[in-house]
């Protein structure tokens, strides 16, 4: 019995255990990236993967202030990809990156409405009314800002029935129908595909979202993860991110 | 009584794990408190989205605690005191709210009250819109703490039986007033630990409200959401209010446990 | 009649009827497992027979024939109380309360219900205790408190189930006195174990055995004269059956017994019964010689006391000897020994 006891919770530890010690057989590298990059930073990951054999990449999707948060509590983290210059500015506030970080690409807000429009929006002037039911991000997290940005360029208040802790939250209640509009980035639109229409918002132009990469000082494998940086700077990383739909950064 | 009796046959080993998961629920508290930035505490909890929070909670918890009460009592009574086919399968789905993951629970709701839901569209048709407004926060804190109150009360009348039920009939008690005066008062206790853990449980209700009714101040967003959303940006905040959170549920727990004491 | 039943519950294996008059109060005897809590179950409205009928001064209550019911009045329509050992007062209510529970139920206002429940308290002698919650009652006390409750629903018919069951031996006596007081002139069925019951309470006993009524008569005729091995137990009686052969009972074993007829002279044939107390049974080793006697060999089954005297058990009578006599013989259960009984000591009477 009791050894049978003291297996399993060898067992049970040990994938523990080896991801604490040094591994010499795979090198893993971490990557903290904002949850808008899901899907470009996936096919990033394994082109580098393929181009470095024996390396495995794993990401961490999340909001960006969700993942300065845990970096700052001591996260195991390489390379960290935020949706803002705000959240890289507390890493870099406490001195945790290795290098300067580096812009790499750039998102700007777009209508979103549930397919065919049913609200019959067309500009940003039509969401200030009560009787459309808007959903924006909440002013704490960076679409939250960006909107709140754009507001007050134009002039136009809006009155908003929910604010949302993330875009999945804001898009969630667009494509069930529920909300008649809401604010996301142009790339979360394309993502979506047939489940909403998006429409053009010229007025987001000055409000641009940049996207700034960094690898990160307690990364232990310093070299790995400037490459990895490198790779989302380079050709191919940015051909990926523009079939997203980001812009390049300036 | 000075004497107490001793407990016969407990493995003393069985203290070791005992203590550790005290430990293991107690620590987060402690850990909560520690965080606690004192010198602003009461700024941080009197804010004016802190109270509209809280008021919204409370408001919105007592009232779904009522339509609790008010459909999940008699449900408690016919699982409990009837036999139908299929009645084990509808029990586990009545209780599924317990296990199944909040968000999931909003989204359920969201499919049959919102605007294109099952419901929602003749709702619509009346003029009648529950998403984003407080109702759909009531809504959805019913939906996942009603199985709170139905288990205990089921419970509570299993233990207690139906031979005082029987008794009263023969006194020539008809159904309803079995039901009022000997059925209600004898799970009485049993109601009112249901009534509480449902209250506590709305009181924390966060995933299906935000996925149900979102988020917005004074109209939506309960404790629970301002605490997920000031959690990154103002951490101060969030933690008092988190510990506002946990004082309210400590006494409203030990409020229903002083006032079943009594009844005992 | 006041009462008729007749019930068929194929699950318990119940297929019995019997009547009961207006103002009588039968006890319904019987081994554990005989059906007598079926019975009181289909009276009371709480479990509905394969078939039967139960009709209450000519009122129908139970109607079921074929599968269908007919008639099924539920309990608390029909007018009839239950008393079960276990008095289950509302632990909720008062002594007061509980019994106001019924008239309050029947439509009398609070204060109207509290003055007859405070009446009927007085006449079951507990009018003193009418504050106290049910937890604070002594055994004795909560059973005159559901007495009290389950008569002021003015009950047509009030059911008693082993009523005293559950109490203390000392307190018996009292309740019992009370019980006889009360449901004097009030159509009573008590089922019970006791003999006591059956004699101080009841007008009439119905015998259930294995589902079915076995006797019914007059509490003393029944008594005095068993026809089931129930009642004989019950009355401490030997019974042992047969046939009117030659003068005598000749046993299905082949043994014959000689008695004193009483009532009608039975013809050969006839199916008889031969009764006799313990005490008038002698045991041997050997078989006793000299005068002619009823004498059955058999086993000893049982060796146990049974107030001054050692009761013998065997697998066909019991004898009762003094413990000197038990001592001399010194008999454990499997030894071989002969009874015997004289004939003057025998009722031989009609099955």
């Amino acid at each position: 019995m009791r050894r049978t006891a003291l297996l399993a919770a060898a067992i049970l530890l040990a994938p523990a255990l080896t991801a604490c010690g040094a591994d010499d057989e795979d090198t893993t590298l971490h990557v903290y990236a904002a949850a808008s990059l899901t899907s470009t930073f996936e096919q990033v990951a394994a082109v580098f993967e393929e181009e470095h054999d024996g390396v495995d990449v794993e990401l961490s999707f999340a909001g960006s202030s969700d993942l300065v948060s845990s970096i700052r509590e001591g996260a195991d983290a390489d390379v960290l990809a935020s949706a803002d210059l705000a959240t890289m500015d507390e890493i870099t506030a406490d001195g945790l990156e290795a290098g300067d970080p580096v812009d790499f690409a750039t998102n700007t807000l777009q209508i979103v409405v549930p397919p065919g429009n049913p609200a019959g929006i067309t500009g940003f002037a039509d969401l200030a009314g009560t009787d459309v039911k808007l959903v924006i991000c909440a002013p704490e997290v960076p679409c939250g800002a960006a909107t709140r940005k754009i507001s007050e360029n134009t002039g136009v208040t809006l009155s908003p029935v929910s604010q949302e802790q993330s875009v999945a939250d804001v898009l969630g209640k667009v494509t069930s129908g529920e909300a008649d509009a809401g604010l996301v980035y142009v790339t979360d639109v394309i993502a979506a595909g047939d489940e909403v229409e998006g429409i053009e918002l010229p007025e987001a132009a000055d409000v641009v979202n940049t996207y700034p990469i960094v690898a990160l000082a307690d990364s232990g494998q310093d070299d790995l993860a400037q490459e990895f940086v490198d790779l989302v700077l380079g050709a191919s990383g940015q051909e990926i991110l523009a079939g997203a739909g980001f812009a390049p950064a300036p | 009584m000075t004497t107490r009796a001793r407990t016969t046959g407990l493995p003393g080993w069985i203290f070791v794990p005992a203590t550790l998961g005290a430990v293991f629920v107690l620590l987060p508290l402690v850990a909560i408190i520690a965080r606690v930035d004192w010198a602003n505490f009461v700024p941080l909890i009197t804010s004016e989205s802190s109270r509209a929070a809280l008021w919204l909670s409370l408001r919105t918890s007592t009232v779904s605690t009522v339509l609790c009460v008010l459909l999940g009592v008699p449900m408690a009574v016919v699982l409990a005191r009837t036999e139908f086919r299929g009645q084990g399968v509808l029990r586990s789905l009545v209780l599924l709210p317990l296990v199944l993951p909040p968000v999931v629970g909003g989204l359920a709701l969201l499919y049959t009250f919102g605007r294109r839901g099952l419901l929602g569209e003749t709702f619509s048709a009346w003029g009648i819109e529950i998403a984003f407004s407080a109702a759909a926060v009531v809504m959805a804190q019913t939906f996942v703490s009603m199985p709170f109150l139905v288990v205990s009360l089921e419970g509570a009348l299993r233990t207690a039986g139906e031979r005082y039920e029987v008794v009263a009939a023969t006194l020539g008690a008809g159904p309803t007033t079995v039901f009022r005066r000997v059925t209600l008062p004898l799970v009485l206790p049993g109601l009112l630990s249901g009534a509480v853990l449902a209250f506590a449980r709305a009181l924390g209700e966060f995933g299906a409200t935000v996925t149900f009714a979102g988020s917005l101040q004074g109209t939506t967003q309960t404790l629970p959401s301002l605490i997920y959303q000031q959690r990154v940006t103002d951490p101060d905040a969030a933690v008092a209010l988190a510990l506002v959170l946990v004082v309210v549920a400590v006494v409203v727990i030990g409020f229903a446990r002083q006032g079943r004491g009594s009844t005992r | 009649m006041s009462l008729e039943v007749s019930a068929r519950v194929v699950e318990r294996g119940v297929d019995l009827s019997f009547s009961v008059g207006t103002g009588e109060t039968v006890a319904i005897l019987g081994p554990n497992g005989a059906g007598k809590s079926t019975v009181l179950s289909v009276l009371a409205g709480l479990l509905r027979p394969d078939e039967g009928r139960v009709v209450l001064d000519g009122r129908p209550l139970t109607e079921v024939g074929g599968g269908r019911a007919a008639v099924d009045v539920p309990p608390h329509r029909r007018g009839i109380a239950l008393l079960a050992q276990d008095p289950l007062l509302f632990p909720h209510l008062s002594a007061l309360d509980n019994v106001a529970f019924g008239p309050r139920s029947g439509g009398a206002s609070r204060s109207e219900s509290r003055e007859q429940a405070s009446g009927w308290l007085e006449r079951v002698a507990v009018g003193h205790l009418g504050d106290r919650r049910p937890s604070r009652l002594s055994g004795g006390q909560a059973q005159r408190v559901a007495v009290a409750r389950a008569l002021a629903a003015r009950p047509d018919l009030l059911l008693l189930d082993e009523p005293m069951a559950a109490l203390d031996v000392d307190v018996r006596p009292a309740l019992r006195h009370t019980l006889r007081e009360v449901l004097a002139e009030r159509t009573t069925v008590v089922v019970t174990h006791d003999v006591l019951d059956a004699l101080l309470l009841a007008d009439r006993v119905v015998v259930v055995e294995d589902g079915t009524v076995v006797e019914d008569g007059a509490s003393a005729d029944v008594l005095a004269r068993p026809r089931s091995a129930f009642a004989a137990r019950l009355a401490g009686l030997n019974l042992l059956a047969g046939r009117w052969d030659d003068g005598a009972v000749r046993l299905g074993a082949g043994a014959v017994v000689q008695g004193r007829v009483v009532g009608p002279a039975p013809a050969p044939g006839d199916s008889v019964l031969a009764v006799f107390r313990p005490t008038a049974v002698s045991i041997y080793r050997e078989p006793p010689h000299g005068s002619p006697r009823n004498v059955l060999d058999t086993t000893v089954t049982h060796v146990e006391p049974r107030g001054d005297l050692i009761r013998i058990r065997s697998d066909l009578i019991s004898a009762d000897v003094t413990a000197q006599a038990a001592a001399e013989l010194a008999l454990v259960p499997g030894d071989r020994v002969v009874l015997s009984v004289k004939a003057t000591e025998v009722s031989v009477y009609l099955h």
